[in-house]
C-alpha cells in the first residue's frame, strides 16, 4: 500500500530552521499551544500555494514573533517596535511587485505603532497586515495590552481591567473598516477547527488582494497565549470563542476589493544621476556660474557672516540673499536660519558661510568675520562672537555701538529710517546690504568686480523674489539708497 | 473509500493537546512518555482517521503532524 502526504510540513517554511540557535532545528520557539504557530503555518502554506515565495517580504515586529525570519523561506525584516507598516510602505513603494506581509501583535500595532498603522491603512498601501490579538502582552510576561478585555486580570491589572481608569479595549478591525482606503477587513478566531479554516480563507484572500495590487488588506486574528492567560488548550478555545469573540466580534467588516482598480503609483527612481535630475533639474541647468574677475586673497579663506535682528526685519531673507549671491559667483555657501516659533516680533538670526573650499560647519557662533545687526539687543548679544579683526554693520537708527575694539571695523546706515521713507520697514535689510556693498568696495574688491557685486545683488534679489515681481524694483532701490547713505564709523 | 493515516513526530510535539481536543473521531490521545524536549507527545490511538486535517491546522508546530492518504496501486503506473 502506498501513501501520499495530504497535510504536512509546508514548503513555505525552511526545511531546517538553521537560523534558530540551540540544538532543536525543526521546531519553532513558541510555547506549547501558541497562536503564533497556528498562524505561521497558515501563512507558510499560503506562501507556498500562491507561489509568491520569491517576492514575499515578511516583516517581523517586536514581540514573540520577532524571529519570523528563522522560519519563513522568503525575505524577512525585523523592524523597530510598531514600525512594520512604515517599513512596509518603503518596500512596496520601492518595488510594487513585493508582497509585503506585516505581522503585528496587539502591543506593536495597537499601542506603540498605532499611528504608523493607521496612516498606512489610510494611504491604502498595497500590503497585508496580520494583526495577532491575544488580549495580553505575551513576550514581556503578561501585562495589560490595549486589547485586554474589561475585567480581565493581568499582572499589571491584578484586579481586572477597569474601563473607568484604563478605558475600553481597542477595536482595531472596526477602526480600520471605517477608513476609506482599506479594501478588505476581517476578524477571525484561531480557536476551533472550523474557525481556523475561516481564518485560513481570510488570510488567503488578503494575500490575493495584495497580489492583485488592490490595496490595504487587514485580518485580525484572535489567538491565545496559553502561558500568560494561564489557560489550558481547551480553556483557551473557550476563552477565545466565548469571551474575546463577545467583545471582538468575528466577521467580515469590509470587502470592496472587487470594486477597486489595482493601485498605480509613479515608478520609483534609484539611479543617482536620475535622482539628481529629478530633485535639482532646473537648478543644475542654471548653475552655470562665473567667478569674480579679480579674485582677491580675501576670498581664499572661509568667510563667516552672522545676521541678527528681530523677526520681521528681513534678517532671514537678507541672509538668504547673501547666500544666493555667493552661489551666483561660484562659492560654496551655507545658510542656517534660527528663529523662534513666532513669525514676527521675536528675535531671529542666521548664519551664512561663504567659502571657496568645503564648508566645515554651517553654524556661526564664534570667529565671525562680518556681523550684521538690526537692533540693539542683537548687537549686545553677538558682538562677543565677532573676530578681533572683523567688521560690524549696524542699523544706526536702532543701534548705538559700544565696546568695539580699535581693530574691529564698523559701518552703519540708518536703514530703518530709509526703509520707512521708502514705504515699508521691510526694505531695511536691503539698505543694510548697501552698507555691505560699500564695505566690500572699500576693502576687498577692485573694478570691474565692484559693479559686478551690484549686479550680483540685483540678480540675487530677482531670484529670491521671483514670483513677487512688484517687490524687486523697490528692493533694488533700497539697496542703492542704503549704499549711498552708508558710511564707516 | 480512501484510507487516511495520521502520524505524529514525537520529538516535534510540545504536548499542548490542541489536536486531541480538535479531533472529532478520537483518533489522537496524549501519550505518557516524554520526548527530547521534555513534553508528553500526542499519540495515535485508533485508525479512524478521515483526513479532515483539523489536527494539522490546529497544531502550532510546523512538522509535528503529517496526514497521509492511501494511493491506489494503479495510480502509480
Amino acid at each position: 500500500m502506498k501513501y501520499e502526504v495530504v497535510h504536512g510540513r509546508s514548503k513555505g517554511f525552511f526545511d531546517s530552521f538553521n537560523r534558530r540557535p540551540g540544538a532543536i532545528k525543526t521546531n519553532m520557539h513558541y510555547c506549547p499551544g501558541c497562536g503564533h504557530g497556528i498562524l505561521h503555518k497558515l501563512i507558510a502554506e499560503a506562501i507556498e500555494d500562491l507561489q509568491i515565495k520569491e517576492r514575499t517580504v515578511f516583516i517581523s515586529p517586536v514581540g514573540c514573533s520577532v524571529f519570523g525570519y528563522y522560519y519563513f523561506d522568503c525575505f524577512g525584516i525585523s523592524v523597530p517596535h510598531g514600525r512594520a507598516p512604515a517599513v512596509g510602505t518603503g518596500l512596496i513603494r520601492s518595488d510594487e511587485n513585493n508582497i509585503v506581509i506585516s505581522y503585528q501583535g496587539d502591543g506593536d500595532l495597537g499601542a506603540i505603532g498605532l499611528n504608523e498603522f493607521l496612516q498606512t491603512a489610510n494611504r491604502g498601501e498595497n500590503m497585508a497586515v496580520f494583526f495577532v490579538n491575544n488580549a495580553i502582552y505575551g513576550m514581556t510576561g503578561g501585562q495589560m495590552a490595549p486589547t485586554t478585555l474589561p475585567g480581565q486580570k493581568t499582572i499589571t491589572s491584578p484586579l481586572g481591567r477597569s474601563v473607568q481608569s484604563e478605558g475600553y479595549p481597542l477595536k482595531v478591525a472596526e477602526m480600520v473598516a471605517a477608513l476609506d482606503a482599506p479594501v478588505y477587513v476581517e476578524r477571525v478566531a484561531l480557536s476551533s477547527g472550523r474557525n481556523i479554516m475561516k481564518a485560513r480563507a481570510a488570510l488567503r484572500k488578503a494575500l490575493q488582494n495584495t497580489i492583485d495590487k488592490k490595496g490595504f488588506s487587514f485580518v485580525e486574528f484572535l489567538t491565545g497565549c496559553p502561558v500568560n492567560l494561564k489557560k489550558s488548550a481547551s480553556e483557551i478555545n473557550t476563552f477565545i470563542d466565548e469571551q474575546m469573540s463577545k467583545y471582538f466580534v468575528p466577521g467580515v467588516y469590509k470587502d470592496i476589493a472587487e470594486n477597486r482598480d489595482p493601485i498605480r503609483r509613479p515608478q520609483p527612481v534609484f539611479a543617482p544621476e536620475t535622482v539628481k535630475q529629478v530633485l535639482y533639474g532646473s537648478y543644475t541647468q542654471s548653475a552655470a556660474v562665473r567667478d569674480f574677475s579679480k579674485l582677491q586673497p580675501f576670498f581664499n579663506k572661509e568667510r563667516r557672516i552672522k545676521i541678527a535682528g528681530s523677526g520681521g526685519q528681513g534678517v532671514l531673507s537678507l541672509g538668504y540673499i547673501l547666500a544666493n549671491m555667493g552661489n551666483l559667483r561660484n562659492f560654496n555657501v551655507s545658510y542656517l536660519p534660527m528663529y523662534g516659533p513666532e513669525m514676527r516680533g521675536g528675535t531671529a538670526n542666521c548664519s551664512v558661510v561663504i567659502s571657496k573650499q568645503e564648508i566645515s560647519s554651517p553654524m556661526v557662533d564664534s570667529n565671525c568675520n562680518l556681523l550684521i545687526v538690526l537692533n540693539q539687543q542683537s548687537f549686545d548679544k553677538f558682538l562677543p562672537e565677532l573676530k578681533t579683526n572683523g567688521f560690524v554693520i549696524y542699523d544706526s537708527s536702532n543701534v548705538t555701538p559700544h565696546d568695539l575694539l580699535p581693530t574691529q571695523g564698523a559701518y552703519h546706515v540708518n536703514a530703518s529710517e530709509l526703509a520707512r521713507d521708502l514705504g515699508d520697514l521691510r526694505y531695511a535689510n536691503l539698505a543694510i546690504l548697501g552698507a555691505v556693498s560699500l564695505l566690500m568696495d572699500d576693502y576687498f574688491l577692485e573694478e570691474p568686480d565692484k559693479s559686478d557685486f551690484e549686479a550680483v545683488v540685483a540678480e540675487a534679489i530677482r531670484s529670491c523674489f521671483s514670483g513677487k515681481e512688484k517687490l524687486i524694483t523697490p528692493n533694488i532701490n533700497a539697496f542703492y539708497l542704503g549704499k549711498h547713505k552708508a558710511q564707516p564709523n | 473509500m480512501k484510507k487516511y493515516q495520521v502520524k505524529i513526530a514525537p520529538d516535534e510535539c510540545k504536548g499542548c493537546q490542541r489536536c486531541v481536543i480538535a479531533c472529532t473521531r478520537n483518533v489522537l490521545a496524549m501519550g505518557k512518555e516524554l520526548n527530547i524536549m521534555g513534553f508528553p507527545a500526542a499519540t495515535v490511538q485508533s485508525s479512524d482517521c478521515i483526513g479532515c486535517g483539523i489536527c494539522f491546522y490546529t497544531c502550532p508546530e510546523p512538522g509535528a503532524i503529517t496526514i497521509y492518504r492511501e494511493v491506489a496501486d494503479d495510480a502509480q503506473k
